[in-house]
């Protein structure tokens, strides 16, 4: 089954089982457990992606994880950023890492967000939570090619007030009055002025052509059930929504079999797929 | 009244709704505003109207007792308000407008009145208001889920 979801996507320039080092430029911490790490190729090659792709990072005697790369796929060099949160071994060991420490990288792997086959049309950005982050390749992208797209609404929803990734440059593109913004956050207290309700709360009040929209989704996966759910009410097709799944990854060339999601495997077939060709595979338990 | 039955007609909660029924629903309405930061309603306080929203925000409350917490906020064309749909018709929470808003008042007790006296009109509302109930409990369940609270 062929589930690619753009034709686009970037291929590793070296062998794609070799991490090549790459030096932690800078390190900044967004959220009390997530961190934004800016890489630099040590061999001086940037390494060229499209929104959406991932990297294998390793932290050397640590381990090594997929991570998406959270960077300005036009800022040469300087777009090889990745947004981590700390759950466990290897997440926490990147997100200590200070300036000048060694992170092995693989990659770019996977399928990329549709920019291209967005063009001429509007689009629903729908992030929640850290699912933000591997969007915000696509947004400077299409914030970038501004005039190429139709009307265009980012949506976001986070756990709360406090947990808002990237506020200022939310903020930043809030200010641009060509993009719709609403953030809403799930639980909140009465000094909040913002919008509190989940984030498909967000999809009616938004102003779009449902027809000629392609939506793009990422968040946790029961956020994106019921994100593509709502889409789908608002007249959004499933051949017009891309969500981005998350399995656990080991060779993420397509070999181990480890991320298989029903026939999918979601480090070469994703981790951006169309909702038509994902159809039940999203209800499907990791193995 | 023409005018608000016309608000009525317009508004995308009645449509398809008959002229007959506009007619009848209008009777309970009336236009009302309120200024930011001031209140709907109160918790335990008799649920005799509902509101729809024309313009503004409004925020659902809920005191606990160390906070306060806004369980959800509702905008333009949204409905605040079902408890008067049920006995024994209380508000479970606070209403505050959160700007000046306005909206259409409706009269619980006129409107209970006049689907008692007509079911097909009962059950014209209830046609409205059952999906608001169930995207609000959806939503309530994805809250209490958690999602982002861990990586799920
Ligand atoms: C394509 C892809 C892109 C990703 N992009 C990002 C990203 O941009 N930023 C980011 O922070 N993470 C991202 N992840 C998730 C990240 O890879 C995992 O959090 C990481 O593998 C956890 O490894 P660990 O050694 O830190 O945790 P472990 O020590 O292995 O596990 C700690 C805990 O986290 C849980 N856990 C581990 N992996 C996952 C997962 N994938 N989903 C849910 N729970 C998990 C485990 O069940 C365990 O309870 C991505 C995953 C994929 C497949
Ligand atoms: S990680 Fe090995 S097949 Fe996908």
């Amino acid at each position: 089954m062929a589930l690619v979801a753009e034709k686009g996507a970037a291929v590793p320039a070296h062998d794609p089982m070799l991490p090549r080092v790459a030096r932690v430029r800078k390190r900044q911490r967004d959220l009390a457990d997530v961190w934004t790490l800016n890489l630099e190729m040590e061999d001086g090659e940037p390494l060229k992606f499209a929104p959406g792709q991932f990297n294998m990072l390793t932290v050397f005697g640590v381990g090594e994880i997929p991570i998406s790369i959270s960077g300005d796929p036009a800022q040469d060099g300087g777009g090889l950023v990745h947004t981590i949160r700390d759950v466990g071994t290897v997440s926490g060991a990147l997100a200590r890492l200070g300036p000048g420490s060694a992170v092995g990288v693989r990659g770019p792997f996977g399928t990329s967000w549709p920019v291209e086959e967005a063009k001429g049309n509007d689009v629903v950005i729908l992030a929640g939570g850290l699912g933000l982050a591997p969007l915000r390749p696509m947004i400077y992208s299409v914030l970038a090619n501004r005039k190429h797209y139709g009307k265009v609404a980012l949506l976001y929803g986070a756990r709360g007030p406090g947990e808002i990734l990237f506020r200022a440059e939310l903020e930043q593109w809030r200010r641009r009055l060509d993009i719709e913004l609403q953030v809403t956050v799930d639980h909140a207290e009465t000094d909040w002025y913002g919008s509190v309700g989940v984030v498909t709360t967000l999809i009616p009040r938004a102003t779009f052509d449902p027809q000629n929209t392609v939506a793009v989704v990422c968040g946790p996966e029961i956020m994106m059930r019921f994100g593509a759910a709502a889409l789908r009410k608002a007249g959004v097709g499933d051949q017009s929504m891309y969500l981005s799944m998350e399995r656990s990854m080991k060779c993420a060339v397509g070999l181990c079999g480890h991320c298989q999601l029903g026939s999918a495997f979601v480090c070469r077939d994703g981790p951006v797929f169309r909702n038509d060709q994902l159809g039940s595979l999203m209800t499907v338990k990791e193995l | 009244m023409e005018g608000l039955e016309r608000i009525v007609r317009e508004h995308p909660f009645f449509a398809g709704l008959k002229e007959g029924f506009c007619q009848l629903i209008s009777g309970c309405a009336k236009n009302v505003r309120f200024e930011a930061g001031q209140y709907l309603f109160h918790e335990g306080q008799a649920a005799d109207q509902f509101y729809i929203l024309r313009s503004g925000r409004v925020a659902l409350e809920m005191s606990a007792p160390t906070r306060s917490l806004t369980i959800q906020t509702l905008g333009e064309d949204e409905i605040v308000g079902a408890s008067w749909l049920v006995a024994p018709y209380r508000w479970g929470f606070d209403a505050k407008a959160l700007e000046l808003t306005r909206a259409i008042s409706m009269d619980a007790a006129c409107l209970r009145g006049k689907c008692e006296d007509d079911h097909d009109l009962g059950y014209e509302m209830m046609k409205r208001f059952a999906p608001v109930l169930i995207q609000r409990l959806q939503a309530t369940r994805l809250q209490i889920l958690d999602v982002y609270g861990t990586r799920s």
